[in-house]
């Protein structure tokens, strides 16, 4: 390249018709045909790296629906939202004066209940049931799990502890369960995602 | 790119004279690892770490393909196939066994291996190539080895593919992105385990590829040696074959019976007992651990309790483990001393076993719950991890006054006397020019 360069560059102003501002036929179609090479190796790269996105079958599990009818207050569920745990919470009276008895400001990720419910249903925690730490799945959703000294959800893997709005309250969990985007369908039954 | 003392290749069946005009390729091997390669003469065993190492690589490659002939990518029998390899297949018992001890039985010779170039300088200049490509194999391997523990899909498979690939999720904006592309998923499933088998199968190969280019790299300044002082002449090096085959071959007996005891007498010492239970996406180990030879990053991962500065800390945790490794790749411009060999730097000496300690205690709390003390004690330990190769390496090779080096390597093995004694005895030696006289 850089002989063939080289000695066109000899010839150049006569052959090329370069002229005085010194660009040739020859530099515009070398970089013509370069950039052009190049804006197809970045087309066919997409595909490549596209491919592990999430494929069709699994964003067609995007949503869940859920059935509240059997739910009794004081009782959970656990079932699953993009192959993650999702926590369905009845809240007892008693459990929503405790979450509302406490001063947001003092929290690690400050919320209300409210913020984490559905207006004028309060009583329905939604949340995913995956530890914001590292992951894993906290207790406290089953019949007769640790519910940890706050009363909601217990992480037994590094000891986080969520209250009965699922807000973090002790540990080194460093946000509240996620809230999933859902919205209820009827009076018994919500669907998420 | 030899000594221009080294043998040469001249074949003397003509079958062979006949492919060396073809194809040179016994040439290369010749030139490689045969007799035609000059190697110093006074390696010790710690030199034996790098052909083990190479060993390890091509029974984890044997066992390896012949478990993909009976794994079944797929989470609906993924668990199943791998007992099924266990219990039905004829022998496979001794595979599934061997591939997943020999996994650990790599990482062993490694790390002495990083222990050896560690100790004698062997990252310096001019051998600087040789210990980065070593470095990039070292960080391949541990891709490859974290793939691999998923494939069982077992409780640990799962839970340490979510925590792992979790990690990523931790970097601002683009993380979540980044691990639902990673999984192929919004937790791991069938297109992970498929994506992690296929990367699993070519990662070796790659590795393979690497070992080649780093054995390149070290043939061109020639083995490093203990005394750290380059050769000087025909005396001081011997060929590889037979000398350090023979010695090599030891090694590999050695390691060999080592690696027998633990696979037929404790084949699942290492492993973790959970992971004979089939992966479930609702319930979590209550003890979350990647194998022992993650532990020291594991724990400088977890050693971050405490925001900083508006960084959260499982981002700092995520960025100090991602630190610990890639901070060696500056490790030769961090160690300034001209002298290699830790045998003649009293003081790099000292903190040298104090960072082995130091990365001792960290595998250790990389091993142990997440409670204090050990959070405490790693989190000093990762400290000091840093401190080591950022502060204490450029300080002692600015102020160490190092020991008196040999002139020669041979000098150092003979010593003195025996070395004009030797040019006595030899008078066609005598001529040859020696620098190592002339200190």
């Amino acid at each position: 390249m850089a002989i063939v360069e080289h000695l066109e560059s000899e010839g150049a102003s006569v052959s090329d018709g370069g002229g005085s501002d010194g660009v040739r036929r020859r530099d515009f179609i070398n970089i013509a045909a370069v950039s052009f090479a190049g804006v197809g190796a970045v087309a066919v790269v997409i595909p490549l790296v596209d491919q592990m996105n999430p494929s069709a079958d699994v964003l067609a599990l995007a949503s869940t629906e859920v059935d509240l009818s059997s739910i009794q207050p004081g009782q959970a569920i656990k079932t699953t939202f993009r192959s993650q745990p999702l926590f369905v919470r009845h809240l007892t009276d008693k459990e929503i004066a405790e979450a509302d008895k406490v001063d947001p400001s003092s929290l690690r990720d400050p919320q209300t209940l409210e913020e984490r419910t559905v207006d004028g249903k309060k009583q329905w925690l939604v949340t995913m049931g995956v530890c914001t730490h590292l992951g894993c799945v906290p207790l406290g959703a089953g019949e007769g799990e640790n519910r940890g000294e706050y009363g909601g959800y217990f992480c037994p893997c590094h000891g986080s502890s969520y209250d009965t709005a699922a807000r973090i309250r002790k540990g080194p969990a460093p946000k509240n369960l996620e809230v999933p985007k859902f919205s209820f369908t009827s009076d018994t039954a919500i669907l998420v995602g | 790119m030899s000594f221009p003392w080294a043998e040469h290749y001249t074949p003397k069946h003509p079958a062979m004279q006949w492919i060396d005009e073809k194809l040179p390729l016994p040439r290369l091997v010749y030139n490689a690892v045969g007799a035609g390669y000059p190697v110093p003469r006074n390696l010790n065993y710690f030199w034996n770490f790098g052909v083990l190492a190479g060993l390890a690589l091509v029974i984890q490659i044997v066992t390896g393909v012949i478990m993909a002939m009976h794994y079944g990518a797929n989470t609906l029998v993924a668990f199943g196939t791998v007992e099924q390899t266990m219990r039905d297949v004829n022998a496979g018992w001794l595979m599934r066994y061997a591939h997943a001890n020999g996994a650990s039985f790599f990482f062993i010779v490694v790390y002495l291996h990083i222990f050896r170039g560690l100790f004698f300088g062997s990252y310096k200049a001019p051998r600087e190539m040789v210990w980065l490509l070593g470095l990039v194999i070292f960080l391949l391997m541990m891709a490859t080895a974290f793939m691999g523990y998923v494939l069982p899909w077992g409780q640990m498979s799962y839970w340490g593919a979510k925590v792992i690939t979790g990690l990523f999720g931790a970097i601002p904006v683009v993380g979540e992105p980044i691990q639902t592309w990673l999984l192929g998923g919004f937790a791991p499933g069938n297109a992970s385990l498929n994506r992690f088998f296929s990367l699993h199968f070519l990662l070796p190969f790659v590795i393979a590829a690497v070992v080649i280019l780093h054995i390149w790299a070290l043939h061109i300044p020639g083995s490093s040696n203990p005394t750290g002082v380059e050769v000087k002449g025909p005396q001081d090096t011997v060929p590889f074959h037979p000398y350090y085959t023979a010695k090599d071959g030891f090694g590999a007996g050695v390691f060999l019976i080592l690696f027998a005891v633990l696979l037929f007498y404790a084949p699942n010492y290492l492993g973790h007992p959970d992971n004979y239970i089939e992966a479930n996406p609702l319930s979590t180990p209550a003890h979350i651990v990647p194998e022992w030879y993650f532990w020291p990053f594991y724990a400088i991962l977890r050693a971050f309790t405490v925001d900083f500065f508006f960084v959260p800390a499982k981002l700092l945790g995520v960025l100090a483990m991602f630190a610990s490794i890639l901070l060696l790749f500056f490790l030769p411009w961090l160690d300034t001393s001209p002298v290699r060999s830790g045998n003649y730097r009293p003081t790099f000496r000292k903190f040298f076993w104090i960072l082995i300690v130091d990365v001792l205690i960290l595998g250790y709390c990389g091993g142990a719950p997440a409670a204090e003390p050990y959070v405490m004690i790693s989190q000093v330990a990762a400290a000091y991890y840093f401190a080591h190769f950022l502060i204490i390496l450029p300080l002692i090779s600015r102020f160490e006054k190092p020991l008196p080096l040999p002139n020669s390597i041979t000098e150092a093995v003979l010593g003195r006397h025996a070395i004009e004694g030797e040019r006595e005895a030899l008078p066609g030696m005598g001529s040859d020019p020696q620098p190592s006289h002339a200190g």
